[in-house]
């Protein structure tokens, strides 16, 4: 088996977690700053991470922070933001050539880690704010980057159902904010959110890759050398919400299929006891071609092309969909709800239990496989309390019976249907 | 008895091993000891574009109805008296497959029962089992793919410019076909682009994981060995004369898009090209396009400063044996701008001499993204399938890229980038 070494341990106040492995060609790096949803800050920090990729004191412009990374081997810096549960996270993923692949690369983590450094602490200031140009620039292009959701139809269905369903909290804000706060902002609030960010954010930093572990920790503690104290406070939270009437939501656009999505409250997050018992749960409903939906919706009706259910592991949330017929739509709602009566009732086998958890474990398996996948785990094992170690991980879905998933499915309540309908 | 033979690729730290079966099969198989799963694709060199052939036993040429080689992928997971989906799935594995222009491929991802698994990855691919009944009820199912990719703008764009560069060739028409081709698809037909394309001395293995190449080697020959294939035939697909001139040199497409796109493509003037010259010309082209186009370059942070593009803004060149393309463009307020802008940073190029540092920055990138790419067993298997049917290996990327000079760049700027091989597409709301 292969040889890892894997740790976690707090530098200057920033989370730092190592996965020392030789199986892959290149070292992946993760900067994560973590804070809870707040509906006034969600649109100023989605903005961030792309103001400060659009320069820094030493690369004062876009062209010349990407030419320097192009420089590291073609080093990628992919931003992004990410809504967890009653969290925001702000994502920077750093990719670079693995040393031993390259002749002249004696100090490239160091220098990535130099650079990310550079990009996160080091922005352009003017004014007490952000530099204005910048900031105009990015304002316009998320602006865009709203307004194109239209064109992903699963995306936007997603995003409007999600609005509908927690009108009201933190969490009906995606996670790239909104168009109408866009205006609103200037340089100096936005430089406001990020001082913010610094001081109240918890920091975590993933890498991933061949590396001698003493030195890197070394490079972290003299390179991320600002102290961080934060305290990470715990947000809104919408557990215990109980469902009263259903809603039933309808958009219109000039769509050839119609796209249906049933939102459930299921109760169970990765920080609950039920949560490996719900995950198989959605494994027998919805969440592979061998599921209860694909299979009555797509395979014995020819109804859909996807058919499919996914958790939300943050947020206690599942939602199942379908590309349906307009015609189609009271059908498959009906197919759908089915399929939840029966999960309900235990109308399902020991055997697709144990197929549900095979399936599983073939995917925890799978994610140690991949630098993503292993950051992945690193979060989901911060998030959870619970231990990284993959015996562990698989012993907890192993233990799962069938009595465990009928008792949490019993727990689902439909909360709102979204049809995204065709123009008359 | 060690039949396999190896390939090694000392740089890289990898080894291949290599056997070709008495019925045709190639079989490939890269062990990789620190892996979890194996993934295995089992691919045929017969795409969207093989859409006129001469049957098994015909002298002529028939043409069959578009969208055939993907319905054709769709059905083989169901066989007489089982179904892959299903099977893998108590086996604890993950099944997919994808048609492209030139291919079919079939993949299973496990971490567990691999032999089993490969046996049925093996075994459905190779029953075609198609009844008027099950052919009827496909329909429907092809009918909602092809209505979400008609409601995706940026796959109607990508179809539209190819379109307006090809006269004839079959890579203008949709991977899926269109709801009208569909319906005329019958079992027949269906049988008889099986016949002729999944024979084994058309079709390629690719396992990699960790796995013992002789077990493996064992395993697929016994399993091919139980099973009777007809006499090795040479295929023969019709391809129409396409020449060098665009079929449109713009276009105006309009669709329901909050935002308007822009694309600038250019079509392959002389694509018939042998073995390694391709390997060179594609990574060569895609070096250009990145200096020229990249987040690193100078156009793009005109236009970006300028709010021409967005973060949509992309390009990408495919390369094949009988055709090729570049497409660059995105969602655009102003695609005149864009147009113009990319038309000058190409005539700018071809005036100028390029930057030897330059191309080295971006010759680095591309390095970069390679090393990245080959951290993925599904993008191995799926590229060195790609590359293999290409007679190249997909582990020469590394290095050829290295050996690229400023001057390989200036080469292939001039023959590809010419203007009666470009066309532009505006996707404009409704």
């Amino acid at each position: 088996m292969e040889d890892i070494h894997i740790s976690s341990e707090e530098l200057n106040g920033v989370h730092l977690h190592l996965y020392n492995t030789n199986k892959f060609k290149t070292v992946s790096i993760m900067l994560t700053m973590k804070s809870p949803l707040q509906e006034s800050l969600i649109t100023a920090r989605a903005l961030i991470p792309h103001i400060l990729n659009g320069g820094s004191i030493h690369y004062p412009n876009r062209k010349l922070i990407q030419q320097k990374l192009d420089k590291l081997y073609g080093a990628t810096l992919l931003l992004d933001v990410q809504k967890k549960g009653e969290d925001h996270s702000i994502v920077f993923r750093m990719e670079i050539p693995a040393d031993k692949f390259l002749d002249d690369s004696a100090s490239l983590l160091k220098s990535s880690l130099e650079l990310l450094h550079e990009i996160v602490y080091n922005p352009l200031i003017e004014n007490g704010g952000f530099h204005s140009v910048i900031v105009e620039q990015e304002k316009r292009s998320l602006k865009q980057r709203i307004d194109s959701i239209h064109n992903e139809k699963m995306l936007y269905a997603n995003v409007r159902l999600l609005e509908e369903m927690y009108k009201g909290e933190p969490y009906q804000i995606p996670a790239f904010g909104r168009k109408e706060d866009i205006n609103s902002l200037d340089a100096i609030a936005i430089y406001q959110a990020y001082e913010n960010m610094l001081q109240t954010d918890r920091f975590d930093l993933f890498i991933v890759g061949a590396f001698n572990e003493d030195q890197v920790k070394l490079m972290v503690q003299n390179i991320f050398c600002e102290q961080h104290n934060n305290e990470f406070m715990k947000g809104f939270s919408s557990a215990g919400v109980t469902v009263n009437d259903i809603k039933v939501i309808e958009d219109k656009m000039d769509v050839k299929q119609g796209i249906l999505l049933l939102g459930y409250r299921i109760s169970s997050t990765i920080q609950d006891e039920d949560y490996e018992a719900a995950r198989v749960a959605n494994a027998i409903f919805g969440r592979f071609p061998s599921s209860k939906l694909f299979r009555n919706i797509r395979e014995k009706e020819s109804l859909a092309y996807f058919s499919h259910s996914q958790m939300e592991s943050n947020k206690g949330l599942l939602i199942a969909m379908a590309g349906i017929d307009f015609i189609h739509y009271e059908r498959v709602v009906e197919m759908i709800r089915e399929q939840e009566r029966a999960m309900k009732q235990g109308e399902f086998t020991d055997a697709e239990v144990e197929q549900g958890k095979g399936m599983l474990i073939n995917l925890l398996l799978e994610a140690h496989d991949s630098p993503v996948g292993i950051m992945d785990i690193f979060i989901q094992s911060v998030d959870s309390g619970l231990s990284i170690d993959i015996h562990d991980q698989i012993q907890r879905i192993s233990k799962i019976s069938k009595a465990d998933v009928i008792c949490t499915a019993k727990k689902w309540e439909l909360d709102s249907i979204y049809f995204l309908n065709r123009e008359e | 008895m060690n039949e396999l033979h190896p390939i090694i690729y000392e740089g890289l730290e990898e080894t291949i091993y290599y056997k070709k079966l008495p019925n045709g099969l190639e079989v490939y198989i890269h062990p990789k000891k620190d892996f979890h799963k194996t993934v295995a694709t089992f691919t045929t060199k017969y795409g969207s574009i093989d859409n006129k052939f001469s049957p098994e036993g015909k002298d002529y040429f028939v043409q069959f109805p578009d969208g055939i080689a993907h319905f054709l992928e769709h059905k083989m997971f169901e066989c007489e008296k089982w179904d892959a989906f299903h099977k893998f799935a108590e086996q604890g594995a993950f099944v997919n497959a994808f048609t492209g222009f030139t291919r079919t491929a079939y993949t299973l991802s496990a971490t567990s029962r691999i032999k089993e698994n490969l046996t049925t990855l093996l075994d459905f691919v190779q029953e075609p089992y198609f009844t008027d009944e099950t052919v009827e009820k496909e329909k429907g199912i092809i009918e909602q793919e092809i209505k979400m990719y008609d409601d995706n703008p940026d796959w109607r764009a990508r179809f539209g410019v190819l379109d307006n560069l090809y006269k004839s060739h079959p890579v203008k028409i949709d991977l899926a076909g269109t709801i009208p081709s569909i319906q005329q698809i019958t079992k027949e037909d269906l049988y008889t682009c099986y016949n002729t394309f999944y024979h084994p001395s058309n079709m390629l293995l690719f396992v990699i994981g960790p796995v013992v190449p002789e077990e493996i080697l064992r395993l697929v020959r016994s399993n091919q060995e139980q099973k009777e294939f007809p006499e090795t035939k040479k295929i023969r697909r019709f391809f129409p004369e396409e020449g060098a001139a665009v079929n449109k040199s713009s276009s105006v497409i309009k669709l329901p898009v909050p935002i308007p796109k822009v694309f600038i493509g250019y079509k392959e003037s002389f694509p018939i090209k042998q073995g390694q010259e391709i390997l060179k010309y594609e990574l060569s082209l895609n070096v250009l396009l990145e200096l020229m186009f990249g987040s690193g370059s100078e156009a793009y942070e005109k236009m970006y400063e300028n709010g021409y593009v967005d973060k949509s803004f992309n390009f990408e060149y495919t390369h094949e044996k009988n055709f090729g393309f570049s497409i660059i463009g995105g969602n655009s307020y102003s695609p005149e701008d864009v147009i113009k802008i990319i038309s000058e940073t190409i005539e700018k190029f071809k005036k100028d001499s390029i930057n030897q540092d330059d191309a080295e920055r971006v010759i680095n990138k591309e390095i970069g993204a390679f090393l990245s790419a080959i951290n993925s067993p599904q993008f191995i298997a799926n590229q060195f399938t790609r590359y293999r049917f290409n007679d190249l290996d997909l582990f020469d990327v590394l290095p050829t890229l290295e050996s690229l000079t400023a001057s390989d760049l200036e080469d292939v700027l001039h023959v590809h980038f010419s203007d009666d091989s470009r066309t532009t597409l505006i996707v404009k709301d409704k």
